[in-house]
């Protein structure tokens, strides 16, 4: 393992008694419970990752028990009072945002099934501690970039629900103009980079985006910008070759970037562990020499403290992380998906470890929220949805006259006709019905 | 043709190599058997048009021409192609460059040379060998600000990068509603050089020439080679510019004074009657000097260098059609799905009316370019094929 600090940890076990084996077999207990105050997990000790041991289902993933090997920091148990891993603000919003990740994907599914919406739809239903976890760490400034699971993405980012379902009604008011569809939600003001339905090809325009903000440091000498970029991408695209030239690069020019893995264990039908021959991806930070972290990516709270901690190491030119977020879709891998190869054991299994559920009892318990908060915020992201859909169906479509115009950002580029004039001066062109 | 050992070109005289609106040359125009005339000869009007005409076009740049030029200097083609980056990233802090051995190494072909000492490592960036990925990159530095410039040490390796070339270069504007422009420059050296082999002999012109929101130009010439490279990276649009090996070497007397060429425009590179000729890259040359033996021959061609491979230049190529109504295409792609057989479909469908007989197309074989050299003569066209079927087409024997 190299000395220096860019070594692998895995920072789930964020108390000595608990680890990421644990949280799998106590299939009942919130594993937000047991929190301790402590330092920056990148900082910390080292830790000794031990294999083969742990209980294993028919589709379990092999145990990745970590353990400390120093003796343990003697701290007193824990008091409610002890843990401030958010304030009742920042809970209330990160709540807020999955269940709009939540309500909005189960009103995707409803208007896929009458025919509002078409193709191949992604759903991001199970994955949202994930995506606010990030995401919600951000600033306004930063960029994110997906794959064609990426509703929730453009969502927690910031793009409006409304737009986002006229997107994907393909209507004219949608996103990308009803252009992209689900597969390619894009927004320049939101800094949302795609939307990508070719798995590992967003990991390079991610890269380019961190390249950016050190080219406009150190060669433009502008130190106003500092934006981080992540990319979310899912565990088959870590047997991609971009992945792997992506990790290679950042590492090797520091770009402020956080390499999400959103495990959750399935390719389409295809199991990760018939797939990879490593399945722990977090180890594949190290080949890098690049932090690899795994976290439980069904609690929202560890995510955000791994967020933050990569995001700050990116920010201050550290360079890049690899986080593996351990978790799970409860829906097939698309709409058309059928869904018959997952065993019911193992969806029962994350069932009960529903992001959502696990985080509305920390902030009950915790005092952080009554009933009567969460209820609110319920309704008010239903009424959103709602709302969201009647724009949609509301929007017109795309005209006849929308179907050249973003070919070229300079419609020059569609070259001189006969008559000696360029193309786009012709009023068809305008009409949409030039030949081009 | 070429001097023995390194891969040299003939140097290009100036008095073929002539802008638009030039004088015609005179040619000897004796007896040259029967020849098939119909339709209307141009005339003095019709010629004062088009030239007008060209003037109407939208924006077009404004290069200066060499009968103009005050002074000028030579140049070889790789020096010319390295002038205009240099110029451009002198202009503008947000150019750079991308690719493998660009940097300390100065390129492969030395396009690049002395860059990385001006500008930095980081505006010459050198990457591993993965093209698929550091184009990925290029586009996203593209997508946020910067005008990168991508260079495949071989075009053949962008093949690599055809996902990202052909998804997010192309389509990128599209998907994203118009959000997102991606203002690359993707190039590089490509098709058939001296005994290279089959991979590193390739034509990604062909396959690249279906991608929707990609433009595509060829360069030729030093002059040419300058204009169209700053013009690439100052357009908004992802522009591939394809050089080719061979021609690197090329000397020419450019001007001195700063100029842009209009990356949509075809290049009239000798006025003639007889018959239209359209070619680019190498091309060009093995054309030009087909067309010594046919002036001699009392032929008049009319030669155009299209350069701009997507789109077609219809104007400029119509116009030559209407004059000379044959036309011959003479290209270094395979038969199969290449410039020419694109350009052969765009021409009957535009100029169907003017022409005497059907398009012509010279190119090159269907064949993997093979290492030996006789066999690699055989598979591209050679200049007494071009002389053997510009006689046909005159005699009215094709």
């Amino acid at each position: 393992m190299a000395a220096s600090s860019l070594a692998s940890r895995a920072v789930a076990s964020l108390s000595p008694s608990i680890s990421t084996g644990a949280s799998r077999d106590d299939a009942g207990s919130s594993s937000v419970v047991g929190f301790h105050k402590r330092s920056s997990a990148f900082t910390g000790r080292r830790v000794r990752i031990s294999s083969g041991h742990g209980s294993s289902a028919a589709h379990g993933r092999r145990s990745c028990v970590v353990a400390a090997t120093a003796a343990p920091v003697k701290e007193s148990p824990p008091k409610i009072a002890d843990i401030e891993l958010v304030t009742r603000e920042e809970g209330l919003e990160l709540y807020e945002d999955m269940i709009l990740g939540r309500c909005f994907e189960d009103m995707c599914a409803q208007m896929y099934y009458r025919s509002k919406m078409f193709g191949f739809v992604h759903l991001y239903n199970g994955q949202e501690a994930v995506s606010t976890g990030f995401v919600k760490a951000l600033k306004k400034d930063d960029y994110i970039c997906s794959t064609y699971r990426d509703h929730v993405h453009a969502l927690s980012k910031g793009v409006p629900a409304r737009q986002v379902m006229s997107e994907l009604f393909g209507k004219a008011t949608g996103c990308c103009r009803g252009q992209g569809g689900s597969m390619h939600m894009f927004s320049k003001e939101h800094r949302l980079l795609g939307g990508f339905a070719f798995i590992g090809e967003g990991i390079p325009v991610a890269t380019g985006a961190a390249f950016n903000t050190k080219y406009s440091r150190e060669v433009l000498k502008d130190l106003s910008v500092d934006a981080v970029t992540l990319a979310f991408f899912g565990d088959g695209t870590c047997n991609n070759g971009q992945f792997f030239e992506c990790l290679n690069m950042a590492a090797l020019w520091k770009l402020p970037i956080v390499y999400v893995v959103e495990n959750n264990l399935w390719a389409i039908g295809m199991d990760h562990f018939r797939a990879t021959s490593v399945p722990e991806i977090w180890k594949k930070g190290e080949a890098f020499g690049m932090p690899g972290v795994h976290v439980d990516g069904m609690d929202v709270l560890k995510v955000r403290e791994v967020a933050k901690e990569a995001i700050a190491r990116a920010r201050r030119g550290d360079g890049p992380t690899l986080v593996e977020c351990e978790t799970y879709r409860y829906r097939g891998h698309s709409l058309a998906d059928p869904d018959e190869l997952r065993k019911p054991e193992q969806k029962n299994k994350y069932a009960v470890r529903d992001p959502i559920a696990a985080f509305k009892k920390y902030l009950l318990e915790n005092g952080l929220a009554s009933e009567a908060d969460l209820k609110a915020i319920e309704k008010k992201i239903d009424e959103i949805v709602e709302d969201a859909v009647e724009f949609a169906d509301a929007s017109p479509l795309p005209p006849r006259s929308q179907l050249l115009e973003n070919v070229f950002a300079d419609p020059r580029g569609f070259g001189i006709g006969p008559d000696g004039k360029y193309r786009c001066e012709d009023p068809a062109f305008t009409a949409g019905t030039a030949e081009v | 043709m070429a001097a023995a050992g390194a891969a040299l070109a003939p140097i290009i005289e100036n008095r073929l190599l002539l802008p638009p609106n030039a004088g015609r040359i005179r040619c000897s125009s004796s007896a040259r058997g029967a020849l098939v005339v119909r339709g209307a000869a141009l005339s003095e009007e019709s010629r004062k048009n088009r030239s007008s005409a060209l003037k109407a076009v939208a924006v077009k740049g404004e290069a200066p021409n060499l009968t103009t030029a005050k002074s000028g200097h030579e140049i070889l083609l790789f020096d010319a192609l390295r002038e205009g980056l240099e110029e451009e990233m002198a202009r503008d802090p947000t150019v750079c460059v991308i690719g493998e051995d660009v940097g300390h190494y100065g390129g492969s072909y030395k396009v690049t040379k002395g860059l990385a000492e001006k500008f930095g490592d980081l505006r010459v960036l050198d990457t591993p060998i993965c093209e698929n990925s550091f184009t990925g990159m290029g586009i996203g530095a593209a997508m946020t600000g910067l005008r990168t410039v991508v260079e495949g040490m071989n075009m053949g390796f962008l093949l690599l990068a055809y996902n990202q070339i052909s998804n997010n270069a192309g389509m990128l504007h599209y998907t994203s509603g118009g959000q997102f422009k991606i203002p690359i420059v993707i190039r590089g050296p490509g098709g058939v050089g001296k005994q290279l082999g089959a991979e590193h002999s390739q034509r990604l012109e062909s396959y690249f020439q279906s991608v929707p929101g990609l433009q595509m130009v060829a360069c030729s010439t030093p002059y040419n080679a300058k204009g169209l490279m700053k013009a690439a990276i100052r357009s908004d649009n992802p522009v591939i510019l394809y050089e080719h090996v061979l021609l690197y070497n090329l000397k020419e007397r450019i001007p001195d004074e700063e100029y842009v060429l209009c990356l949509e425009e075809a290049e009239l590179v000798r006025p003639g009657k007889d018959v239209t000729i359209l070619t680019y890259s190498r091309m060009r040359h093995f054309v030009l000097q087909a067309a010594k033996t046919l002036v001699e021959r009392g032929y008049d061609p009319e030669i155009i260098d299209i350069r701009s491979l997507k789109p077609f230049d219809l104007f400029t190529i119509g116009n030559s059609i209407k004059k000379t109504h044959k036309v011959l295409i003479v290209e270094e792609c395979m038969r199969t799905g290449g410039i020419g057989a694109s350009l052969r479909a765009a021409i009957v469908d535009n100029f169907w009316d003017f022409l005497d007989g059907r398009p012509e197309c010279l190119s090159s074989q269907d064949v993997p370019t093979p290492y030996a050299a006789t066999l690699e003569d055989a598979t591209v066209v050679q200049p007494a094929q071009i002389v053997v079927k510009v006689e046909q087409m005159c005699q009215g024997l094709v």
